[in-house]
């Protein structure tokens, strides 16, 4: 993989070889970079490229949420945003959470209150829960959950223990952020 | 998705002078209407010009009675802005009623506009609020810009570059959500103004966002939810598919119209 100088010329401010464009992120706190194939989604830089296979792909239409990863800090379709429009951008994926080998308070809740079946909506249910917690902070009710799941489809678990795993996430990272200060 | 050339712009001069260098470019601003319609191959550029990095279209002003918000401001930004928060409170409703988290974290303002679908709520808001697109080359009415299903007054290598509200006495915004996609089945946005009412209508119209004259000769004379009883749309200019029928849209603009003028 290389890297070509970031030109700040008029007519091609982002060249990578033939028909490539460079492109430069941190992911998961790691600096990494490629010359893709512009049309390459986010999702694909992350599954195809850099082997991160925890980001799902549902649907492909900007539907299910299957894809969320957090670019700059905020939940995002990565199905729907090209790589090469996260030039500079810090991505979290799914992988990125748990640290030296302790899940996540969010991936712990929805393991104690089964929040999932399948498993195949969860990476992008857990990206979207930690999303909401950051924003809305720890105490969420059943309504804001549910309203802010709006974008992320489960066909398994009818939403309940999902519903509940958010909840707890959500608290969980409170005292955790309060134990830290 | 047809193979494209990347350009991404560094500012608003760069990227009008990207657009420019290739004859079948298209502005990239969130993305979240353009590379779906890519993907159905339903769209395809030649090239994309990427706003994502120019700053001068971002953000959001108080400019003497007027809001004025940057085409590159996301509806999460907009709608968590204390500024229009302050100013125009049905505007931050509104934008955060739009698709869901994640699109509003990508989906911006001017992109919203420029698409212009007949189900999208922003164009509502802009016509009712009497609003003015500023682009690279001029400044256009709201009411001169909607033209119609996906069409506006844009020309060729014309860059959205911001929107600006007149404040006014009273605003709000009334969707009835399509269930599945979340975009106006029907969606009615009512605006008082020093002296004059504006009531404009999305998701229902056989030709798009409009006004509703006799809506708003009633709300002139009264601002009331009741003022507006037995004051419908006309059936004949409704959308009808499978989500719902021309009758049953034009009985919901009534409704949503109610709802709205209740809301402020
Ligand atoms: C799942 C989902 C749900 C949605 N729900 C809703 C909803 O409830 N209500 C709603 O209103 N919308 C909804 N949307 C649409 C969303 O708001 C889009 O983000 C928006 O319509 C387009 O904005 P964008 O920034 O993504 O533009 P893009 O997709 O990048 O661009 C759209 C078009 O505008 C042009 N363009 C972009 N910026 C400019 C500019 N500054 N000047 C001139 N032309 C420009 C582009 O060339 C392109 O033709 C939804 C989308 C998705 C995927
Ligand atoms: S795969 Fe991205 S929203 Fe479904
Ligand atoms: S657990 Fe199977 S799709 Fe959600």
């Amino acid at each position: 993989m290389s890297l070509g100088s970031k030109s700040q010329s008029d007519t091609a401010a982002a060249q990578g070889g033939p028909g490539l464009v460079s492109v430069a992120m941190t992911v998961n706190s790691k600096a990494v970079s490629a010359d893709v194939d512009p049309r390459t989604l986010l999702v694909q830089f992350l599954r195809e490229h850099l082997r991160l296979t925890g980001t799902h792909v549902g649907c492909d239409t900007s539907q299910c949420g299957a894809c969320v990863v957090h670019l700059d800090g905020r939940a995002v379709k990565s199905c729907t945003t090209l790589a090469a429009s996260c030039e500079g951008s810090k991505v979290t994926t799914i992988e990125g959470l748990a640290q030296g080998g302790q899940l996540h308070p969010m991936q712990e809740a929805f393991r104690e209150h089964h929040g999932l079946q399948c498993g195949f909506c969860t990476p992008g249910m857990i990206m979207a829960a930690v999303d909401i917690a950051n924003r809305k902070g720890p105490n969420l009710d059943e309504t804001t959950i549910r309203h802010e799941l709006e974008g992320n489809l489960c066909r398994c678990t009818g939403y309940h223990n999902i519903v509940a795993a958010v909840k707890a996430g959500a608290a969980a990272m409170g005292g955790a952020r309060q134990a830290a200060e | 998705m047809y193979a494209f050339e990347y350009l991404r712009a560094e500012s608003l001069a760069d990227a009008a002078k990207q657009l420019a260098s290739k004859p079948d470019a298209k502005l990239l601003a969130g993305g979240h209407t353009l590379l779906p319609t890519m993907k159905l191959r339903l769209a395809s550029p030649g090239a994309l010009v990427d706003l994502g990095r120019v700053a001068e279209l971002k953000g959001i002003d108080k400019s003497g009675n007027a809001l004025v918000i940057g085409a590159m401001t996301t509806h999460a930004e907009a709608a968590d802005s204390a500024v229009v928060k302050s100013s125009i409170p049905g505007l931050a409703t509104l934008a955060g009623g739009i698709g869901d988290p994640h699109v509003r974290h990508r989906g911006t303002i001017g992109g919203s506009v420029a698409n212009n679908d007949p189900s999208a709520d922003y164009p509502a808001a802009l016509m009712a609020l009497d609003a003015t697109i500023a682009t690279n080359r001029r400044e256009i009415k709201a009411d001169a810009f909607f033209k119609g299903l996906f069409a506006t007054a844009l020309q060729d290598g014309e860059i959205i570059t911001r929107i600006s509200f007149p404040v006014p006495t009273k605003f709000a915004y009334a969707k009835f959500p399509n269930p599945a996609s979340r975009y106006a089945l029907v969606g009615v946005a009512v605006a008082q103004t020093a002296g004059a009412a504006r009531v404009a209508v999305t998701g229902a119209g056989n030709n798009g966002v409009f006004r509703h004259a006799a809506m708003e000769a009633a709300l002139g004379k009264a601002w009331s939810a009741a003022a507006l009883n037995g004051i419908a749309a006309d059936a004949k200019d409704m959308v009808s598919d499978i989500h719902g029928d021309a009758a049953y849209r034009a009985h919901l603009v009534g409704v949503m119209a109610r709802r709205a003028v209740a809301a402020t």
